[in-house]
């Protein structure tokens, strides 16, 4: 137990390992959605803490990660524009596209500004009415509630210069898709707390019904994660499979109504490809008719992108948990976070990039 | 991006129609949206996302995971200098 004094409060991770530990009869296999939560179990050694058979299958929960090369493509060719603008969150530079990444775009000339939230990248289109300001509206359900506001802003304050390269995912679907998959192995779920702050938990109790897993909505500090976990085996070992909120300080059951009806408003319902893993049926949004205006795509021709994904890459693999990263024989040789092949190796939130940082190449 | 870091209400304001707060992370000031929030009060802690404010959050769990962050170095990570 070599990791547990690193804990912000080791006494209550060590009672309540002592109770995963004493719960645990049998293997199980747990997914956690987030990619802050694979960050914090690699980070804190929690998969080497629990209990023999007991293991973590890293989750889709990467926004970078699973942005589709094809989406990545079309930002190249959107940033390389003369007169455009390109704004985006940091961590989307170094994701390669199927040539070149937006750094490297940049490099070339073109203005690829970061932010940090999108409505910086609003403020930059009023300061610069002759140019086109794009921003790269990329995440979950805990991001998409930013991007719904930022271009209801723009149509309300007429600002015509503003668009959005939409790429948002939903999580319920990817449950789905991963349950369905013939190889799936997951047993429980621990379902990604901010999302929940926002949505709520009201789509969850049906998964865990339809696919009999038990889905623990969890926070992804050690401690929550920790707590996540122990609910799920507890639920396991005694057959049940329900929806628990173990992060309630931060999810209401209702999520939030404010951000929830500006969702509603401003984006619907489309199926949506995920790097690596393919197109998931109604599992992203884009924007709706009356926002059509604002969507990128529409307003900058990019039908003629088309995307190579590396042929060594099995990024989609380590995202739907059925490899870990360093089974990838590019993982620490050819693909590093410093020269990545995939986007898994991009973001600090991705699997292959904590394996990295952490030295795993075993377990 | 992924990360949601609880901050502290220093003072809220109204700029284009849309509430604002100018919210404190651990020393680290920063302008946050309260349309999903909008009767936060200066004093009170919010989990703040990419500028939005999507929850209140009780004190005390607000400090905890904010030295938590400090400790980790990840306040630097999300607002620091970026490429
Ligand atoms: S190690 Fe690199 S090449 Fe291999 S799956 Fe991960 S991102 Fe892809």
């Amino acid at each position: 137990m070599k990791y547990l004094d690193e804990f912000s409060d080791p006494d209550l991770a060590r009672s309540l390992l002592r109770q995963i530990h004493a719960a645990t009869t049998r293997p199980w296999a747990l997914m956690e959605v987030c990619g802050g939560q694979t960050h914090s179990i690699i980070r804190h050694g929690i998969d080497q803490l629990l209990p023999e058979g007991v293991e973590m299958i890293h989750g889709p929960g990467c926004p970078v990660c699973v942005t589709p090369l094809s989406v990545i493509d079309k930002a190249l060719a959107i940033a390389a524009r003369p007169g455009v603008i390109f704004c985006s969150f940091g961590d989307m530079l170094r994701v390669p596209g199927s040539g070149r990444d937006l750094f490297e775009v940049r490099g070339a000339g073109a203005d690829v500004r970061v932010v940090y939230s999108p409505l910086d990248a609003l403020g930059i289109a009023r300061d610069n009415p002759d140019r086109e300001v794009v921003f790269f509206g990329i995440g979950f359900e805990t991001t998409a509630p930013a991007n719904a506001l930022t271009v209801h802003q723009a149509r309300r304050l007429g600002i015509r210069n503003f668009s959005l390269l939409v790429s948002h995912v939903l999580v319920p679907p990817a449950i789905s898709a991963i349950m369905e998959s013939p190889r799936c192995r997951v047993q429980g779920f621990l379902a990604a707390g901010h999302v929940c702050s926002v949505m709520g938990t009201s789509e969850y109790p049906s998964l865990s019904q339809k696919y009999g897993v038990p889905i623990v909505v969890t926070g992804f500090e050690p401690l929550d994660v920790l707590e996540g976990i122990r609910q799920a085996i507890v639920q396991l070992e005694q057959g049940r499979h329900e929806t628990r909120n173990a992060y309630p300080r931060a999810v209401p059951e209702t999520g939030n109504p404010v951000a929830r009806q500006m969702l509603a408003d401003v984006f619907e319902v489309t199926d949506r490809a995920w790097r690596g893993i393919g197109t998931i049926p109604g599992s992203g949004w884009r924007l709706t008719e009356r926002y059509r205006d604002f969507d990128a795509e529409h307003r900058f021709d990019v039908t003629g992108v088309h995307a190579a994904e590396s042929a060594l890459c099995r990024s989609g693999e380590v995202l739907q948990g059925l490899i870990k990263p360093h089974e990838c024989a590019a993982f620490g040789r050819v693909c590093t976070p410093r020269q990545p092949l995939g986007a898994t190796m991009v973001s600090s939130e991705g699997a292959c990039a904590a394996y990295y940082t952490y030295r795993r190449v075993a377990g | 991006m992924c990360l949601a870091v609880p901050g502290r209400v220093v003072r809220v304001s109204v700029v284009d129609g849309t509430p604002m707060a100018e919210v404190d992370f651990g020393g680290v000031r920063k302008d946050v949206c309260l349309q999903y929030v909008p009767d936060a009060a200066p004093g009170e802690y919010l989990i703040v996302h990419v500028g939005f404010a999507i929850q209140r959050l009780d004190e005390e769990s607000a400090r905890r995971t904010l030295d938590e962050f400090t400790r980790l170095g990840l306040l630097e990570e999300e607002f620091g200098e970026v490429p």
